[in-house]
């Protein structure tokens, strides 16, 4: 068809290509501007623009199967008399129930359980399922406040303090009223049905200092016991990073501009934030030069999808890393089985991104009843643990192959990367070089 | 009567005194003395405690109170009783920012002034503060009452949600989507209730009423093309 139009001479403007005209065209048709979930989908340096280099003589490889690759991670140490021991270094991110299904909910709780991992509230509180289904579970402090309370900051194995998310950092949630059911509502004390929208900032306190006191009495309510957590999306994470460790933080989440989101303008998704990529090392040196790296633990998420972006954060600096998205699509989110459901709304299996509007085939995004059967929270959570055993064999098949007997032995060191970009923004050299670009 | 002076103990240790009667309740009545400004008093208390505090107040004092009394005979700092859950924070004196901040229930009275953002995304507490508010005060507030005996600053009650809000004095302007409201006979009776429990002898039918004009509850989607 492509081609058919070539022929004709018929030529696509690179500038006004048919996304950009299609999205105009929405956008008189409307006069609203385009919401939807999912993270950004240009493309930016990432994690496949780095490779590592494996033993050979100069370096001596593990055995594959056999010699031992630690994976286990302990977050929160620094202030907290109960850290969280985790058997692997990959978390679940805090989704809220509300953009998710409480059977979505649940099944994140199993798989992570599964294999010894977090999982984690969000802009909505704790559900009764999450809890009841989930070994470690982190609870998200954020400035809408929706449904916290004391109870359930009790209840948690660790708190996060959430002052931004890759996708949108600078901006609050969005949950549309057609997932304001009753449950949700009443969860947030909100009218049912309204096109809801969480605060950007935290209602009783701005800037550092206040940030400090804030965490004080967090760690006073819960007798010193939780481990504390910041979330930040990237923008500026070296100064971010500095100040999350001054306020006081037993570890720093740092969310990529790839983040996923449920519910956001894609304007804002596309253009606001820096990629993961170039977050990691920002952040690790500002770790550093505090005497902090290792202290105060880096997790990182935004874009990861396997074990070798799991082995190439941890490389980097990263401690542990997070994921949304990717445990999204494991529980079943954009299936083939649904593709019938898919076309019918107007998208299709592997596109769908529409998290907002509550009619997600796979029962996963949704608040409805009928939708949400669908999920079977103990096969998703089946499906999700599989993942994740999965991605850590792959990153300690890399830690293996570069040596290292623990994914935390992983350093810079161990990278190339095979473009500029990528190599300027990771700080790690150039393939076949010893170039690191601005150094 | 217990006391305790923080010139003497941590305020962690005063705070663990008053966590571990939530488990086992061996003293009722406490009273704190010499609290020089510090933060997070009597914060995270989860029993009918009556807990007096001696003198000001830093940031946080009494957040998350569940079920007991806490008084402040003096002023204290942002975010007094902030999300707070139920039983009664009382001030003898003024409030820094962020009063009863995101508190979903219970009473909270501030015999003086609250500074800016009093009972900001407020989500079913009461507050009734004897003079004036500062401005965004009732910002995004979703449930409860606020109730100010003087004026109130600037943009009351932007983005406000169901939250009621009586104000007896001037307005200086009021937020986006927030309108006065006419004061029927039900608000007067909530009101003179709301002012007794607070032990404020003032006339319910010299406040007016604000709250949602619900404009900004959904996105306006225009549909141009007919759809
Ligand atoms: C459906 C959905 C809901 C989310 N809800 C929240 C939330 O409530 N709070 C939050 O801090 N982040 C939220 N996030 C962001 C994730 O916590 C995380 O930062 C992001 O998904 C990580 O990037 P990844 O999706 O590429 O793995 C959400 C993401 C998704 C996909």
């Amino acid at each position: 068809m492509d081609d058919h139009r070539e022929r004709r001479g018929l030529r696509e403007s690179a500038t006004f290509d048919r996304l950009t005209i299609h999205e105009i065209q929405r956008a008189a048709d409307t006069g609203i501007y385009d919401i939807r979930g999912f993270g950004a989908k240009r493309k930016v340096p990432h994690f496949d623009d780095l490779l590592f280099l494996g033993a050979s003589v100069s370096r001596y490889p593990l055995e594959g199967y056999r010699e031992k690759c630690g994976t286990d991670v302990v977050l929160g140490d620094r202030f907290a008399s109960k850290p969280l021991h985790l058997d692997i270094p990959v978390t679940i991110a805090g989704m809220s129930f509300g953009s998710l299904s409480a059977n979505a909910k649940e099944a994140l709780g199993r798989g992570a359980s599964a294999v010894g991992t977090s999982t984690t509230t969000g802009d909505g509180g704790m559900t009764d399922e999450e809890r009841g289904q989930s070994r470690t579970l982190v609870y998200q402090y954020l400035p809408s406040r929706y449904g916290m309370n004391p109870v359930h900051l009790r209840m948690a194995d660790a708190i996060e303090v959430v002052l931004g998310q890759g996708a949108k950092p600078g901006g609050g949630g969005m949950l549309m009223g057609q997932k304001i059911s009753d449950r949700v509502a009443h969860m947030r004390t909100l009218p049912k049905g309204i096109d809801q929208r969480s605060a950007c900032r935290h209602p009783d306190w701005t800037g550092p200092d206040d940030l400090a006191i804030k965490i004080e009495e967090l760690r006073e309510i819960t007798d010193w016991e939780k481990p504390v957590f910041i979330k930040i999306g990237a923008s500026r994470p070296y100064y971010d990073v500095k100040l999350a460790v001054k306020a006081g933080a037993d570890a720093v989440v740092l969310d990529g501009m790839q983040g996923g989101t449920a519910a956001t303008q894609e304007v804002f998704i596309e253009h606001v934030g820096i990629p993961t990529l170039a977050a990691i090392p920002q952040a690790v040196q500002a770790l550093q030069e505090m005497g902090m790296h290792r202290k105060v633990q880096l997790i990182v998420s935004g874009g990861i999808r396997n074990g070798a972006d799991v082995a190439k954060a941890m490389a980097l600096g990263a401690d542990a890393v997070s994921i949304g998205t990717a445990a999204l699509i494991a529980l079943g989110c954009n299936h083939p089985r649904w593709e019938a459901d898919y076309e019918k709304i107007g998208s299709a299996a592997g596109f769908y991104d529409d998290y907002h509007a509550g009619q997600d085939p796979a029962g996963i995004s949704t608040q409805d009843p009928e939708l949400s059967s669908r999920l079977d929270p103990e096969l998703a959570g089946r499906r999700l643990a599989n993942f994740l055993r999965v991605i850590t064999l792959e990153a300690q098949t890399i830690a293996r192959a570069c040596g290292k007997s623990h994914l935390h032995n992983l350093e810079p060191e161990d990278l190339v990367a095979i473009n500029m970009e990528a190599a300027a923004m990771a700080r790690v050299p150039l393939a076949g070089t010893a170039w690191i670009p601005g150094q | 009567m217990k006391s305790i002076s923080l010139a003497e103990h941590s305020v962690r240790e005063v705070n663990q005194l008053l966590h571990d009667q939530a488990r086992e309740l061996t003293e009722g009545q406490w009273r704190i003395t010499e609290p020089d400004g510090r933060h997070a008093l009597a914060c995270g208390l989860d029993q009918e405690l009556h807990v007096v505090i001696d003198g000001h107040a830093g940031y946080y004092c009494a957040g998350m109170n569940q079920k007991a009394t806490v008084e402040v005979n003096g002023t204290v700092g942002v975010g007094v009783a902030e999300n707070m859950m139920s039983g009664r924070v009382h001030v003898h004196g003024n409030a820094s920012q962020s009063a009863g901040a995101t508190a979903h229930g219970g009473l909270l009275v501030i015999d003086g002034n609250a500074s800016a953002r009093c009972g900001i995304s407020m989500k079913g507490v009461d507050i009734v503060v004897g003079g004036n508010v500062g401005h965004m005060s009732a910002f995004m507030a979703q449930a409860g009452r606020l109730v100010v005996c003087g004026d109130a600053g600037g943009a009351l009650g932007d983005s406000i949600y169901e939250a009621r809000l009586y104000v007896r004095g001037s307005v200086e302007s009021l937020g986006a989507d927030c309108i006065e409201k006419e004061m029927r006979e039900e608000h007067i009776s909530e009101l003179r209730a709301l002012l007794a429990q607070a032990g404020m002898e003032t006339n319910p039918a010299e406040f007016r009423r604000y709250g949602s004009a619900r404009q900004l509850y959904n996105f306006q989607v225009d549909n141009a093309d007919g759809g």
